[in-house]
């Protein structure tokens, strides 16, 4: 029997969460119908829908035409998909090592490695930018994919570890007694750990893509330019041309919370499991 | 076979290691290396501690250095204050055995905050407290005494998603027979939170306590995309972040300096490391003593 008092206590969990989901979703919703206002339809009715009178996609055209988003697209994607793919190879060979060969100092370095899920690594631009400068990388995408790497690989390692840790010894030995080699080994574990792989990539994907820092100081010409980077300057440059302003803004957020919804499992699952150590 | 594990050790882990080593852990290392060095010359000469003393006794460096800490303790203050304590709701409003299957769709939806970057978060809440928008009309940004409570908050709205899925996944851990057992006792939702649950995820909350810390002293994203490098109004928004990207790389008015740059940076991460490690030195160690 449930009583009044339970379904008191779940109504009031209901509506503070809806107040706090709304409270957190609102804002972004306003400046995606704002997007596809006039200027006047903008301060005229904010909150309104777009009309007849007040529809439009010019804010569209001027960010397109103005702006360089394919460029900045293509930079981004080439620097995420660079820095994560680069991060789950090295970080699935140094896990597996980790957890696989029992030599002396393996704790040593995989605290080595954990150690760095906390460190501060911006507070290292100046030699950053100095080894950059002496190895020719400075204003290049292969700057900002090496640093990303470095700063994603501890978490990557604690997190692919765990599931490491739960593979059966049985299944490498088997492979082993066949005659298999260790990357062969390796490989044969691979499937077991995939759901690992799969959180890690998620979140190794999005403080890259959302980072201001790096970009700002390693990649900054027109031509290196990543998406966060792109609508800072050009919000910088056209702030009075709301309509492209909020087209802007539109574009840099919405693939990324359309790839978060996808695999908001995975990624909090990383998220949790990964700090949570 | 311990041979071949060695190398197999080595060949396995070098790669990550050597990434990581040269692009993450030895600057930070080179950092303070660099700070006891002037190479304005082009050449560089050792100079011992002369930029540490330039920082703290040139009047400007100086008084930009504390306004810049005392801003990061008031921002950080906020995020403790706020955020954890939001998260801490939050989670526990997901966890409290109330909600079926909606748990997923409020989960995400509180999450999509944080997945935005800040340069879209900064120019969203600017747009919505524009004093013309009429939701507000008081230029909550242009105000030295509001300025900064109003970054933080912002700041606060996009992580608070952070300690939420945190402290959630550390509530989803509790055993279920230790609450069957508070319930058959006759505990009050309330009470089986704050005496039952809480004290079994205290050291993941002391952990996200320090996480914060740490991730606020090394902010500089929000405050950037708002109010660029040198963030006013008169610097009542600058924090160390800011106050490090202008030392050396320099802002309209300031020339960039390497050295000086690599000082501020060995400062902050003084800073973070010595109130990181006595947290843990101190403090972790009693919140385990409840683990199960």
């Amino acid at each position: 029997m449930k009583s009044n008092r339970d379904r008191a206590g779940s109504l009031v969990t209901h509506a503070l969460l809806i107040f706090f989901a709304l409270l957190a979703v609102a804002p972004i919703l306003v400046i995606v119908v704002n997007s596809f206002k006039t200027t006047p339809g903008i301060f005229g009715q904010p909150f309104a829908l777009p009309n007849a009178e007040t529809f439009s996609l010019g804010g569209y055209e001027r960010v397109f035409t103005r702006g360089q988003f394919v460029t900045n697209y293509g930079n981004s994607l080439i620097v995420t998909v660079g820095a994560t793919v680069a991060t789950l190879v090295l970080a699935t060979l140094a896990a597996f090592a980790l957890t696989e060969y029992k030599v002396r100092f393996a704790p040593l370095v995989g605290g080595f490695f954990v150690l760095g899920i906390m460190l501060p690594i911006r507070l290292g631009t100046v030699p950053i930018i100095k080894t950059m400068i002496s190895w020719q990388l400075m204003d290049t995408l292969t700057a900002l994919v090496l640093v990303y790497t470095a700063m994603s690989l501890p978490l990557a390692i604690a997190l692919l570890m765990t599931y490491f840790k739960a593979v059966p010894g049985a299944i490498k030995e088997a492979a082993r007694i066949d005659g298999a080699g260790e990357l062969r080994t390796l490989s044969i574990t691979l499937p077991m750990v995939r759901p690992g792989l799969a959180a890690v990539a998620s979140v190794t994907m999005l403080p890259i893509w959302n980072d201001l820092w790096f970009p700002l100081i390693l990649a900054p010409s027109k031509e290196n330019q990543t998406v966060t980077l792109g609508v800072q300057q050009f919000v910088g440059q056209f702030l009075n041309d709301y309509p492209a302003l909020l087209g802007a803004l539109t574009l840099g957020a919405v693939p990324l919370i359309v790839l978060f919804v996808v695999f908001s499992r995975q990624f909090i699952q990383g998220l949790s499991a990964g700090i949570g150590k | 076979m311990n041979r071949a594990h060695y190398r197999y050790f080595l060949a396995f882990t070098l790669p990550a290691l050597a990434v990581y080593v040269v692009f993450a852990a030895l600057p930070l290392v080179n950092s303070i290396w660099y700070s006891l060095y002037d190479t304005d010359s082009g050449v560089a000469r050792f100079v011992g501690l002369e930029n540490y003393v330039y920082l703290f006794t040139n009047p400007t460096t100086s008084e930009r250095f504390w306004n810049a800490l005392t801003n990061n303790l008031e921002f950080f203050a906020i995020h403790l204050l706020v955020e954890v304590p939001l998260g801490l709701l939050l989670a526990a409003l997901l966890t409290s055995g109330r909600l079926r299957r909606s748990t997923g769709v409020y989960r995400t939806l509180l999450f999509i905050p944080t997945t935005l970057s800040v340069v879209i978060v900064g120019f969203v809440w600017r747009l919505i407290i524009n004093p013309l928008w009429g939701l507000v009309d008081f230029p909550l940004l242009g105000d030295e005494r509001t300025a900064l409570p109003t970054i933080s908050l912002m700041s606060v709205w996009q992580y608070v998603g952070i300690p939420m899925i945190f402290l959630y996944a550390a509530l989803l851990a509790v055993p279920n027979d230790v609450l069957e057992a508070a319930r058959v006792e006759g505990s009050g939702a309330w009470s089986t939170f704050w005496r039952v649950k809480f004290p079994l995820i205290a050291p993941q909350f002391g952990l996200i306590a320090i996480l914060t810390y740490i991730w606020t002293f090394n902010g500089f994203d929000l405050v950037f995309a708002l109010n660029g490098s040198a963030p006013g109004p008169n610097y009542s928004t600058d924090i160390l972040g800011t106050l490090f990207y202008r030392t050396f790389f320099g802002s309209s008015g300031q020339l960039s300096d390497l050295d000086l740059g690599a000082t501020v940076a060995s400062v902050i991460f003084l800073i973070i490391l010595v109130v990181t490690a006595a947290y843990f030195g101190l403090l972790h160690r009693r919140l385990r003593s409840y683990e199960l």
